[in-house]
């Protein structure tokens, strides 16, 4: 037989100490499952999403072999002529796309104006079996829609779509619905010109498909024709403009996944804490198997054996879980988890099962890894002395040395300031998870030097857990390792949600000064206001000033989604109050180039600093601005750039606005001004909003951003105080004999009780604070480090104290309880069996 | 079979202790011996440096042809696991496995199929007077019958040497003496040679020989003759 198959034998004779104690295997397993079952579903509804995402993008952009993008704003007609003409291609066809405001709708349609011709020449396939359906767009004013946006305006063929185009509503006629798999997401197909005329973008396009000629090189037409498209708009493959929208969410996906990996992580521990008192429990009989003739490897590789079958069943449980949090995600939350990305899509759950086996093999290694330590001094102990009672304290007695923690926790802390790679916070994950370990390899001689320390007459029960604590520090760090790994995780997640909210409270306080707000229609680029618009609302009555904001998206680099640029009149006196600014450079220099002030964002991204001059592509032309100021904007997330209104209508001459702020006279009814502006024409398209409405509507979109994270947070707090009671629980369990043994002397039932509950206690409140001053540190990381990295947020440190408080608590509770619950347990064997029980 | 030559032991410490001084015996094959001696005097180490579980300051354990101490700790398991049976004073069966599981556990370490692991172990407990409790739980057993089942284990693997640290010191005198000829016989009946440590001189008597281990090192002992003394 081989050492394999004996290794198998013992791994079920060992699994089958489970037997008794059920419980424990079972919070290793769920710690694992968790982990991967999280992991995994976040993974499997981003792939989904993106997947399905890409695939409407490809859908519309058919088989060109590159794609010339002029964003929101677009380039002139005549350039389309340009490239047509030009001998590497062998088709162009013109496109125009917008999201559109429709009427009574909050959320933009999107409008593909194609020629059909042309477009069925690049794309033969474009609507599958109902490609005939394509010509119907030629019809006056027509729009073919998708399923999808059929079934969201709940229009049908012959129904009519208005449209708001400035402000005024546009009939457009469903000429034709498309099958369910012709068109992804929310489309509506009109024709070219339709969409010039009817959006108001006559004599320009934003989009262009290009088909080659057959053995043109593609990289090379691209770099020629490039050169010949204006300022601001990109010619890439299609697929490139996919993955930049799949780059939109990869920062959020990929923080998902990393507190995925720290409900893992709980797990992980969860497995050690497990194993390590199961190996301390159990050292006399890993004894006799040494004596008996298993060899240390042997040994080691019994107790790793045990931990993969742990792994086994947590990473199977897991996958299991991670379809159906995926499917139920999906069907309740949205593709997006919460982000705001892949508006419209509506996916089905695909099958990822190269995936699922990744977060199989990294539950089982979380599980290995987990086990390793308690493997290696099973394996390392001597066996004669382990043969004997009272031996179990020699356990761990190596963990005990101090300098791997702390030399863990420098490179922890001097990985914190390594950069950001590929636009992730590896480095800062990295450094979590150095501080977390160092940290917890400290825990031991923590509570050596602690406990050591707590003298002085005490009732006899407190002094007996003093003793117990002092006495066995081996089982107590093992019991503090569990702790302060999952409390502190707790604290510190708390601590950066905390910190983000308030933050994000405080900024909407400082961006929304003025009375009252409206804008068009949201990610709408149809609606505007004219200028004869903006005279009508200033000189509605009880207004005392309106400041008017054109925004728009612009393309600084083509591998990145858009910037938004905010063209708003701007006052020096007022600035610091208007604009949360972080920095800026205090008094404007006069003369060229104008002044720019740039979000966090754009100055992360794009490497600007105060001083930096950068070109911003207006309206064809490149604009020069010199960064004034940098400021603070949780709003857009890739980055946002405030310019003087005044030097972007000289540079572009679109004095059309987007964006109002209105401050009402003293006395004036807010709902009076609200009427009047909805009575003006076009002001029924309006969202007009006060303050208290944004700053609650926002913080609204805030928890529901971080829903998925509170729910992944409430798991790792879940799993580590599950894991906290299972390993205080099982120390109790163990010490039977000893109980029986203080029975025989003469303590009560009710000593013994108070003195487990005085253990579990002084457990509790030195892991949890220890628990409170690592999960600071680790927030310091996820604030400075991971979010600024991720999602280039600055902001400032909040403490919870009232959660942190309930959650100290509830810890200190939940040990005291626990030990209570075990004790019972424990002494329900009655002292004389107990005494005679032979391990 | 076995040979003991000058062996010494001691343990570090604030207070280093010699335990074992210049201490030397031969035991043949089929040879059944008693080693007694006060409490704290080494016997238990004796066993230990025997089994290759310590290893010795100086001196030599030749054991079948094997210098224990020229050997590395995977050698010395394979040599226990192959040709040693142990039986201990706290019976040490596994709590979670049954008897015939427990009993046939030397017999999986060698990685010998299933079913003649479960034909052995039956026989086995059958020899110790334990027939069709083969399913049953080690709490469902007395002490006496645990140290039974000790016996059956550690002579599944038929060793050439079955070592006993204090096999009736948890057993009351009936158990003892039921146990001690249980050993005597099996051992004898599998033609090994046995050492069994003790400081019960009713047990030592169920030995072949009886050395008393001292400081002095280990001297042979005759019980009628210090009895007539």
């Amino acid at each position: 037989m081989s050492a394999f198959a004996v290794l198998a034998r013992l791994t079920g004779l060992a699994v089958a100490h489970h037997r008794d104690h059920p419980g424990r295997l079972l919070t290793s397993v769920l710690g694992i499952a968790l982990g991967v079952g999280l992991g995994l579903a976040v993974h499997l509804v981003n792939r989904t999403a993106v997947n399905e995402f890409t695939l409407a993008v490809r859908n519309v952009a058919g088989e060109a072999d590159l794609q010339a993008w002029g964003g929101r704003a677009g380039f002139p007609e005549s350039t389309f002529a340009e490239i047509a003409r030009l001998p590497q291609v062998a088709v162009a066809s013109p496109v125009i796309e917008a999201d559109v405001a429709v009427a009574g709708r909050e959320e933009p349609l999107k409008v593909l104006g194609i020629d059909p011709f042309r477009a069925l020449v690049i794309q033969p396939g474009l609507l599958g079996a109902a490609t005939g359906e394509a010509f119907k767009v030629l019809e006056p004013d027509a729009v073919v829609l998708s399923a999808s946006a059929s079934a969201w305006l709940r229009a049908r063929e012959g129904d009519v779509v208005e449209i708001v185009v400035g402000l005024e509503r546009v009939p457009m006629h469903v000429v034709s619905v498309l099958p369910e798999d012709a068109l992804r997401g929310r489309v509506a197909l009109t024709d070219v010109g339709t969409a010039q005329w009817r959006l108001a973008r006559l004599g320009s396009l934003n989009r262009i498909d290009l088909r080659l000629r057959p053995g043109v090189d593609v990289e090379t037409a691209r770099r020629s024709i490039a050169g010949r498209l204006p300022p601001g708009t990109s010619l890439e493959p299609p697929q490139a403009r996919a993955e930049t929208s799949a780059n939109l969410s990869r920062s959020y996906r990929v923080n998902l996944n990393v507190l995925a990996l720290v409900a893992l992580f709980t797990g992980g521990f969860l497995v050690f804490s497990t194993q390590a008192l199961e190996a301390t429990r159990r050292r006399t009989e890993h004894a006799l198997l040494r004596v008996l003739g298993l060899t240390r490897r042997g040994l080691l590789a019994l107790v790793l054996a045990e931990g993969v079958v742990l792994g086994i069943l947590g990473s199977a449980l897991g996958v299991a879980l991670a379809y159906l949090l995926a499917w139920g995600a999906l069907t309740f939350v949205g593709a997006d988890l919460g982000a705001g990305h892949f508006r419209g899509v509506k996916p089905d759950l695909q099958p990822a099962p190269i995936a699922a086996m990744v977060f199989f093999l990294i539950g089982i290694a979380v599980a290995v890894v987990g086990s390793f330590l308690p493997a290696l001094d099973a394996a390392q102990s001597a066996p004669a002395p382990a043969l004997k009672a009272g031996d179990q304290e020699r356990a761990f007695a190596r963990v005990r040395k101090v300098w791997p923690g702390v030399a863990l926790a420098t490179a922890g802390a001097g990985a914190a300031f390594a950069p950001p790679v590929a636009g992730i916070p590896v480095f800062g994950y990295a450094s979590i998870a150095l501080l977390l370990i160092g940290a917890v390899l400290l825990m031991p001689r923590l509570a050596s030097f602690i406990f050591e320390r707590l003298d002085g007459n005490r009732a006899v029960p407190v002094e007996l857990a003093l003793a117990q604590l002092r006495g066995a520090p081996g089982q107590a760090a093992v019991s503090l390792a569990a702790i302060v790994a999952s409390f502190s995780l707790m604290v510190a997640m708390a601590i950066m949600v905390a910190s983000f909210r308030q933050s994000v409270a405080d900024w909407l306080d400082s961006v929304l000064p003025a009375d009252l707000y409206f804008r068009t229609p949201l990610g709408s680029d149809s609606v505007s206001l004219a200028p004869q618009d903006e005279a009508r609302l200033a000189e509605l009555p009880g207004i005392a000033r309106a400041e008017f904001t054109r925004n728009l998206r612009v393309i600084l680099d083509p591998a990145r989604p858009p910037v938004v640029v905010l063209a708003r009149p701007l006052r020096a006196a007022d600035l610091s109050r208007t604009l949360p600014l972080v920095r800026d450079v205090g008094t404007l220099q006069e003369g060229t180039p104008p002044p720019a002030w740039v979000s966090e964002a754009v100055a992360d991204i794009y490497r600007l600093d105060l001083g930096s001059v950068f070109e911003l592509p207006l309206a064809g032309s490149r604009a020069k601005f010199r960064v004034a100021g940098i400021w603070r904007d949780y709003a857009r997330m890739h980055g946002a750039i405030v310019i003087e209104r005044e030097t972007y209508i000289g540079i572009t001459g679109d004095r059309s606005a987007n964006d109002v702020a209105m401050w009402l006279v003293p006395g004036t009814s807010v709902a009076a001004v609200k009427e009047a502006i909805r009575a003006l024409p076009g002001g029924d398209v309006l969202q007009i909003a006060d303050p208290g409405e944004i700053r609650s509507v926002s913080l609204k979109v805030f928890d529901r951003s971080f829903a998925v994270t509170y729910a992944l947070e409430a798991v790792a707090v879940l799993v580590g105080l599950f894991g906290l009671s299972s390993s205080l629980g099982a120390i109790v369990l163990a010490r039977r004999r000893e109980f029986g043994m203080l029975r025989h002397v003469g303590m009560t039932r009710r000593q013994i009780v108070a003195m487990l509950c005085a253990e579990g206690t002084l457990l509790a409140v030195l892991g949890a604070v220890a628990g409170l001053a690592l999960g600071w540190v680790i927030s310091l990381v996820l604030i400075h480090v991971v979010n600024r990295q991720s999602f280039h947020w600055g902001m400032e440190m909040h403490l919870p104290w009232l959660f942190l408080l309930a959650l100290t608590l509830l810890l200190v509770a939940l040990a005291a309880l626990t030990a209570y619950v075990s004790g019972r347990e424990a002494m329900s064997v009655g002292a004389v069996r107990a005494v005679r029980e032979d391990w | 079979m076995l040979s003991v030559r000058a062996l010494t032991k001691s343990f570090p410490g604030p207070r280093p202790r010699t335990v074992l001084a210049d201490v030397s015996f031969d035991l043949a094959a089929g040879e059944y011996i008693a080693i007694m001696g006060e409490s704290g005097v080494g016997k238990s180490t004796l066993l230990n440096l025997i089994a290759g579980l310590e290893p010795s300051d100086g001196g030599t354990v030749l054991f079948d042809g094997d210098d224990l101490g020229a050997l590395d700790d995977d050698r010395l398991t394979l040599i226990r696991r192959d040709k040693m049976g142990f039986v201990f004073q706290a019976f040490h069966v596994l709590p979670h496995l049954t008897l015939e599981q427990n009993v046939a556990l030397p017999l999986v370490l060698r990685g010998r199929p299933g079913s003649e692991c479960a034909q052995r172990a039956r026989r086995a407990l059958a020899e110790v007077g334990l027939a069709g409790r083969e399913p049953s739980w080690p709490r469902e057993l007395s002490g006496g019958e645990l140290q039974r089942v000790a016996i059956a284990r550690a002579l599944i693997g038929e060793p050439k040497l079955v070592l006993a640290d204090e096999p009736t010191g948890n057993l009351d005198p009936d158990n003892a003496t039921l146990v001690l000829d249980l050993l005597r016989s099996r051992i004898r009946a599998r033609g090994a040679a046995g050492i069994l440590v003790t400081h019960s001189r009713v047990a030592a008597s169920s030995a072949d020989k009886v050395f008393m281990l001292g400081r002095a090192g280990l001297r042979p002992l005759a019980l009628g003759a210090e009895a007539e003394e």
